[in-house]
C-alpha cells in the first residue's frame, strides 16, 4: 500500500452555497481514483476542493505537507492571436516531452493555435499529467480526443505510476472502468465507494 | 524633405531614449495582450500624461509625476483585478477629466498637454535617457524572472494555486512594471507614439511570431524600426512624432493584412 496522500473527510463544496457533497475518501500513491456522476452532481466543484478552488462549506482535506498537486480543469483558455509553441507549454510546467503519442511529438514545434481541438486538448493533459506533482487531478480528460488519443491516454493511465495518485472526474464509463482501481459515485445527495 | 537634422548631435540623445523605449514597450506589449489587458497600457499612459500636467503645475518634475501617477494607476489595476477593462475605463476618464481641466486653466500646461500628446521627443533630456536606461536594466532580468507566471496564469490558471501558491505578487510586481515603463515613455515620447508601440508591434507579432520567444524578439524588432522610420520622417517633413510614429506603425498592420484577432 502506497504512502496516503490525501483524505478527504465529509467534504461540502461549492460557490454561494454547497453544491456538491458529502464526499469522503483517501488517495494513496499508485491509486488512480474515478470520480463518476451525472452531469451536475458536483464532480468538478470537488475536485477543485481538493485543493482550495472553491469555498469548502464542511468536512476537510487533508494532505501531508509539501504534496504537490497538478490539476488539469475542463476547457480552454483562448489562445488564438498567443504564439505560444507546444514545446514551450510544455517546459512551462515542467513536462517532458518523451512518451507523447508520434502523432502529437511531430508537431510540438507549432503554435497552439494551430493545433486541432483535440491535439491541444492531448497537449494540456500531458502538461498537466507530467508535470512534477504528486497528486493529478484530471476533469474530463477525455473531452475532444478522439478513439486514437482515449486510447493512448487510458494505456498510458493503465501502466503502473507508482510515484503518483491520481483523481479522475469523467462521466465516459469505459474509460473509468479502463483506467482506474478504484471509483466514488457522485449524486445530488453525495458521494460513495 | 530635409535629412540635415539627422545628423545634428542635438537629436542623438532624443533618438538614442526613444529607442531603447521603442525596443521595451513592445515586450511590455506583448505581457498585457496575453493577458488581454492592453487596454491598461492607454489607462496608464493617460495617468501618467495627467500626473506629470499636474507636476508641472506644482513646479516639480514631471517625470516623476508621471512615474507616481502611473504606480497608483498600476496599484489601482492591481485592486480592481476583477472590474478588468472597467477599471481601465475609469482611470482613463479620471485622466482625460484631470489633464483637460488643467489644460483649461493653466497656461503652461496647455504648452506641456500638446507636448506629451504630439511626442515631444526631441525635448528629451539627459534624465528621460538615464531613467531609460534604468528601466531596461530593471526591466529585463524582471520579465524573465516574471516570463514562466505570466504565461502560466494565461495557460494554466489553476498551476500555481492548485500548488499552494499565490501568484498574484508577481502579477503586481508586473502590473508596476508597466505603469513605470509607460509612465517613462508617455513624458519622453508621448501618450499617443508610447501607446502605439505597446499596441502594435505585439500585434504583428502576434500573427507572425512561431513561438513566444520569436514573438518577444520580433515585436522589439518591429517597435525599434518603426520608430526608427517614424523618427527620420518626422523630423524630415518638420511633423509631430507622435502622430506620425502611429500612422507608421498603424501601416505596418494594415499593409501585410494582419489579422486582428482578440482586438
Amino acid at each position: 500500500m502506497g504512502e496516503v496522500l490525501l483524505r478527504v473527510e465529509g467534504l461540502v463544496a461549492g460557490y454561494a452555497a454547497p453544491v456538491a457533497g458529502p464526499l469522503a475518501f483517501t488517495l494513496r500513491r499508485g491509486e488512480i481514483l474515478g470520480l463518476a456522476g451525472p452531469n451536475g452532481a458536483g464532480k468538478s466543484t470537488l475536485l477543485k476542493a481538493l485543493w482550495g478552488g472553491v469555498k469548502v462549506f464542511a468536512g476537510q482535506v487533508v494532505k501531508p505537507p509539501g504534496v504537490r498537486i497538478s490539476h488539469q480543469a475542463q476547457g480552454f483558455t483562448d489562445l488564438r492571436g498567443v504564439p505560444i509553441t507546444g514545446r514551450e507549454l510544455l517546459a512551462l510546467t515542467g513536462a517532458p516531452p518523451e512518451g507523447l503519442p508520434p502523432w502529437l511529438a511531430e508537431r510540438l514545434g507549432l503554435r497552439l493555435d494551430r493545433l486541432s481541438g483535440g491535439q491541444l486538448q492531448f497537449l494540456r493533459l500531458w502538461a498537466c499529467l507530467m508535470a512534477p506533482a504528486d497528486i493529478v487531478l484530471l476533469d474530463e480528460p477525455s473531452n475532444n480526443l478522439d478513439r486514437a488519443g482515449v486510447d493512448y491516454l487510458a494505456d498510458w493511465l493503465g501502466r503502473a505510476h507508482a510515484e503518483q495518485g491520481i483523481v479522475i472526474v469523467s462521466h465516459d464509463p469505459a474509460l473509468i472502468e479502463r483506467v482506474c482501481t478504484r471509483l466514488v459515485q457522485v449524486d445530488a445527495r453525495g458521494a460513495q465507494e | 524633405m530635409s535629412l540635415d537634422l539627422l545628423f545634428d548631435p542635438l537629436f542623438r540623445l532624443p533618438f538614442i531614449t526613444g529607442l531603447l523605449l521603442a525596443g521595451l514597450l513592445p515586450l511590455i506589449g506583448m505581457y498585457l495582450r496575453l493577458r488581454g489587458e492592453w487596454l491598461a497600457a492607454l489607462a496608464f499612459a493617460q495617468m501618467a500624461s495627467a500626473g506629470a500636467l499636474v507636476a508641472m503645475v506644482m513646479d516639480g518634475p514631471m517625470l516623476l509625476g508621471g512615474a507616481l501617477a502611473a504606480l497608483l494607476a498600476a496599484l489601482f489595476k492591481g485592486l480592481m483585478a476583477r472590474a478588468g477593462a472597467h477599471a481601465y475605463v475609469l482611470m482613463m476618464l479620471v485622466a482625460w477629466g484631470a489633464g483637460v481641466l488643467l489644460v483649461a486653466n493653466h497656461p503652461l500646461a496647455e504648452q506641456a498637454g500638446h507636448a506629451l500628446f504630439d511626442g515631444q521627443l526631441y525635448f528629451t533630456g539627459e534624465a528621460h535617457l538615464a531613467a531609460s536606461v534604468v528601466a531596461w536594466g530593471v526591466a529585463a532580468p524582471l520579465l524573465w524572472w516574471l516570463n514562466r507566471s505570466l504565461l502560466l496564469a494565461h495557460v494554466f490558471p489553476e498551476f500555481h494555486r492548485a500548488r499552494g501558491l499565490d501568484p498574484r505578487p508577481r502579477l503586481m510586481v508586473f502590473d508596476v512594471l508597466a505603469g513605470m515603463v509607460i509612465a517613462l515613455a508617455t513624458v519622453s515620447i508621448g501618450v499617443m507614439a508610447a501607446f502605439a508601440l505597446v499596441f502594435v508591434p505585439p500585434l504583428i507579432a502576434s500573427r507572425f511570431g512561431r513561438s513566444w520567444r520569436a514573438g518577444l524578439a520580433l515585436a522589439a524588432l518591429v517597435g525599434m524600426l518603426g520608430y526608427s522610420a517614424a523618427f527620420v520622417l518626422s523630423l524630415g517633413f518638420d511633423q509631430p512624432f507622435g502622430p506620425v510614429c502611429a500612422l507608421l506603425l498603424v501601416g505596418l498592420v494594415v499593409l501585410p493584412g494582419v489579422k486582428s484577432d482578440r482586438l
